[in-house]
């Protein structure tokens, strides 16, 4: 039987080599622990060919991807190669589609046929591997001329680094959940709201977030000892250079764990051009805010012969991710000040219509145009609050005149080919409580009792409605497809994206052509909330009239395999 | 007889928690290849500090393995007079959660001294509003006479680290008790406040003050024995998170 499978893989692989006489793009990846010192401290880490991040990795669209990952570790390992459309056994998460783990000390193959370009990474699906360093960049150049020219073109990969493992973080955050939460409300802070608004409206603040028994401050649950660029800390300075007037194009991924960023390059703005990999219309920002495992390039154009400070603020503003843009190397700019750091609001717990929803009407990038299309439109609130109140997850104290990216500026480049309105809805909720660290979709945790996968028909179109029922953002990774974006837009243009970043206490609406079929993870990219149960499956099938996947359809498959060693 | 008794009761509550425990599976997003991921946390607090009758020493410790749905609870209390160890309270319990801030507890509470009684224990421990951290528990002792204790505490902080704790602990029977010098009601009570510093999560230096006394009728049987019925108790102390 395995003989047979081999030759099976063996012809088809050729039979597809001849059909698409694609060209072979080839990487080794070997993941092991070594010694690293990041802080200043020697840590054990997982490294990719000997680095965190691990390599770039480059590809052309068509490629036939083949790619052997080598597993040093004393545990199982896995690759997942984030919002790539391929087969769901090459996926790269265990137990899934096909896909199974890779055992210490074994080798595996992937091979895939790369069907898209653009800007996307790769990192573990294996337990907490991908806080310890287990992530990498994975740009995807197009066949024909790149619709965006520029005459510079760099990777500019966040990521979250902590002297604990993963293991050590989640053991804590599950003694203690604030273990981590240095910013709490304090007896000092209620007295100065006594002193400026009166007792009765400082209890009024604090009344609710005590009878919910949470706390405003909740905006990451894992501190971090430091925010890199590209693997380099603040003081090593990540540097792409570049000669004034040049186009420079930036390819930003948030690889971080936990943490999410306002991203901002003071003095120029940056023109964004993709989004999760995917074309948008040009438009130009100051800043952006960056949920875990999204991506978004820019092209930024330098006139000055002065370097440029890249810096992404943690939305805790526990730190910066800092690197410079400059015309040549060992030059820093100026670091901007920190900004002050929100405090949650009785909106970003869906209570809105309390006392103190300041903020909704003055941001939009909570975005409710998902609302909106339901004919929902209760937290349209006048502004009449003082500026100094105005806070929520959202507030990113943008300066003003300043623009910050929102969801809804976001417009497919070209149009959309699958423009049928949605057959059926699908409500997730994104639940959770923080006391106990747990996180759930639609009430479960993942293969709890009760868990159920949500099934697609082959080829339906869905609308998926994300509920958001707890205090924190959520960022949304759906693989193996894209969902678009409900966000006002005409459905022609409406942006594809693979994370969808659902604010506290919010509801919002994507499209998705289940047109991929197979078994996908569908989850929280905040690691530790997919760890404590966030995720959830997608299965996209045939199914009979009792639910069970009839027939699956047939599906781009090149086969991987297993080495022994 | 009492021992047996007090057997089953254990091993009831172990076997609720290791069967129960099959149910904790830990799926970190790898699909189902993970066996069940246990985590634990215990608190221990050792003090030392002197009253009206002289020195006193505390030690106690409050903790669980499990998952997030079923643990084995164990806690206890040791408190020394001039040298001489006064009260002992040994727990172990099932601790199965029912509410997003609630667990339900069963299980034994073993005591030495003053006196050495077996209690079947059932209750809760949980956070309730206003975050106050709660356990409330009944006592059916192996002589048959029924008891409660309610403890509460809260967490508030002057800065990120110096904070205060105020706690109180009430302790009620539902009848007298003469082995144990207690009147039906509520018979003893105590209320302080820690003063504590958090040179990390896991390492808290404290200062405790606390007033206790007994009430009702376990006062008067106090007040005959030529006992006192309240004190004042300052301690110093250290919490450690392990």
């Amino acid at each position: 039987m395995k003989q047979f499978s081999r030759w099976l893989i063996a012809i088809s692989a050729a039979l597809l080599h001849f059909s698409a006489i694609a060209d072979v793009t080839e990487y080794t990846l070997i993941i092991d622990r070594e010694p690293v010192n990041i802080t200043g401290k020697t840590v054990e880490r997982i490294t990719i060919n000997g680095g965190i991040p691990g390599p770039i990795m480059e590809f052309t669209e068509g490629d036939e991807a083949v790619i052997h990952v080598v597993n040093k570790l004393d545990e199982p390992t896995s690759v997942h190669w984030h919002g790539l459309l391929l087969p769901p056994e090459m996926d790269g998460v265990p137990g899934l589609g096909g896909y199974e783990a890779i055992k210490a000390g074994e080798t595996f193959t992937y091979r895939f046929t790369v069907r898209q370009n653009g800007t996307y990474w790769y990192h573990a699906h294996s337990a907490l591997q991908e806080q310890d360093g287990h992530y990498g960049a994975l740009i995807i150049h197009p066949k024909d001329e790149p619709v965006v020219q520029a005459d510079r073109d760099y990777v500019v990969l966040l990521s979250d680094f902590s002297n604990e493992t993963g293991q050590q973080i989640l053991s804590n955050i599950k003694k203690s959940p604030h273990y981590y939460n240095y910013s709490q409300r304090t007896v000092g802070d209620f007295f100065s709201e006594v002193r400026e608004h009166g007792l009765a409206s400082a209890w009024q603040d604090v009344r609710p977030w005590g009878q919910m028994r949470m706390s405003p401050t909740d905006l990451a649950d894992v501190r971090y000892d430091a925010f890199l660029i590209n693997g380099q800390t603040n003081e090593q300075n990540w540097t792409g250079i570049f000669k004034p007037g040049e186009r420079v194009r930036l390819r930003f991924i948030n690889a971080s764990a936990m943490s999410m960023y306002d991203v901002r390059i003071p003095g120029l703005p940056m023109t964004v051009i993709q989004a999760d990999g995917q074309y948008v219309e040009p438009v130009t920002v100051d800043e952006f805010r960056f949920a875990v495992a999204e991506t978004y390039d820019v092209i930024v154009t330098p006139q000055a012969d002065q370097a440029y400070t890249i810096a992404a603020e943690s939305i805790d503003r526990t730190g910066f991710a800092l690197g410079t843009l400059a015309p040549r190397e060992g030059m820093k700019g100026p670091v901007p000040d920190h900004r002050p750091r929100s405090l949650l609001t009785m909106a970003d717990m869906g209570h809105g219509m309390d006392h103190n929803d300041h903020q909704m009407s003055q941001d939009d990038s909570m975005d409710h145009s998902g609302h909106d299309m339901h004919g929902d439109n209760h937290q349209a609130m006048p502004q009449d609050e003082p500026a100094d109140m105005q806070s929520g997850w959202a507030d990113a104290s943008t300066p003003e005149g300043h623009k910050a990216l929102q969801y809804s500026d976001l417009r497919a480049l070209g149009t959309q080919t699958d423009l049928r309105p949605a057959e059926r809805e699908i409500v997730v909720t994104l639940g959770g409580t923080m006391e106990r660290f747990i996180w759930t979709l639609n009430g479960h945790k993942f293969g709890d009792p009760g868990f159920e996968p949500i099934k697609l028909n082959y080829g339906e179109r869905v609308r998926l409605i994300f509920k958001n029922e707890t205090m924190m953002a959520h960022p949304m990774h759906l693989h193996g497809m894209f969902v678009q974006l409900e966000n006002g837009q005409p459905v022609e243009k409406l942006p594809n994206k693979h994370t969808v970043n659902v604010a506290p206490g919010t509801e919002y609406s994507v499209l998705l052509t289940a047109d991929e079929p197979g078994e996908w993870a569908f989850h929280c990219h905040l690691l530790f909330h997919m760890s404590a149960g966030m995720m959830s499956t997608v299965v996209v099938a045939e199914y009979d009239e009792a639910g069970s996947p009839a027939i699956k359809p047939a599906q781009h498959d090149m086969g991987g395999h297993h080495d022994h060693h | 007889m009492i021992i047996t008794k007090s057997n089953l009761i254990l091993s009831i509550v172990l076997s609720l928690f290791i069967s129960s425990s099959h149910a904790d599976e830990h799926y970190d997003g790898h699909g189902h290849e993970h066996e069940s991921q246990l985590f634990h946390a215990l608190w221990f607090e050792a003090q030392h500090g002197g009253g009206s009758e002289g020195d006193k020493t505390h030690i106690e410790w409050d903790g669980w393995i499990g998952g997030d749905y079923h643990k084995l609870w164990l806690k206890g209390e040791l408190e020394g007079h001039k040298g001489k160890l006064e009260q002992s309270e040994v727990w172990a319990l099932y601790s199965r959660n029912v509410h997003d801030f609630w667990d339900a507890q069963l299980g034994l509470r073993v005591d030495t001294q003053p006196e050495s009684t077996r209690y079947l224990t059932l209750g809760f421990n949980g956070l309730a509003p206003y975050l106050f951290e709660t356990q409330a528990h009944l006592f059916i002792s192996d002589y048959g006479d029924v008891s409660a204790r309610l403890k509460q505490k809260n967490h508030l902080l002057f800065t990120q680290r110096f904070g205060f704790e105020p706690y109180y602990q009430l302790d009620f029977t539902a009848q007298n008790v003469e082995r144990q010098e207690l009147g039906r009601g509520l018979s003893e009570g105590e209320i302080g406040v820690k003063l504590f510093y958090e040179i990390t999560r896991k390492v808290v230096p404290y200062l405790d003050l606390k007033y206790e006394r007994k009430f009702g009728r376990t006062a008067s049987i106090a007040r005959n024995a030529d006992e006192s019925e309240e004190d004042w108790i300052a301690s110093v102390g250290i919490k450690l998170l392990f």
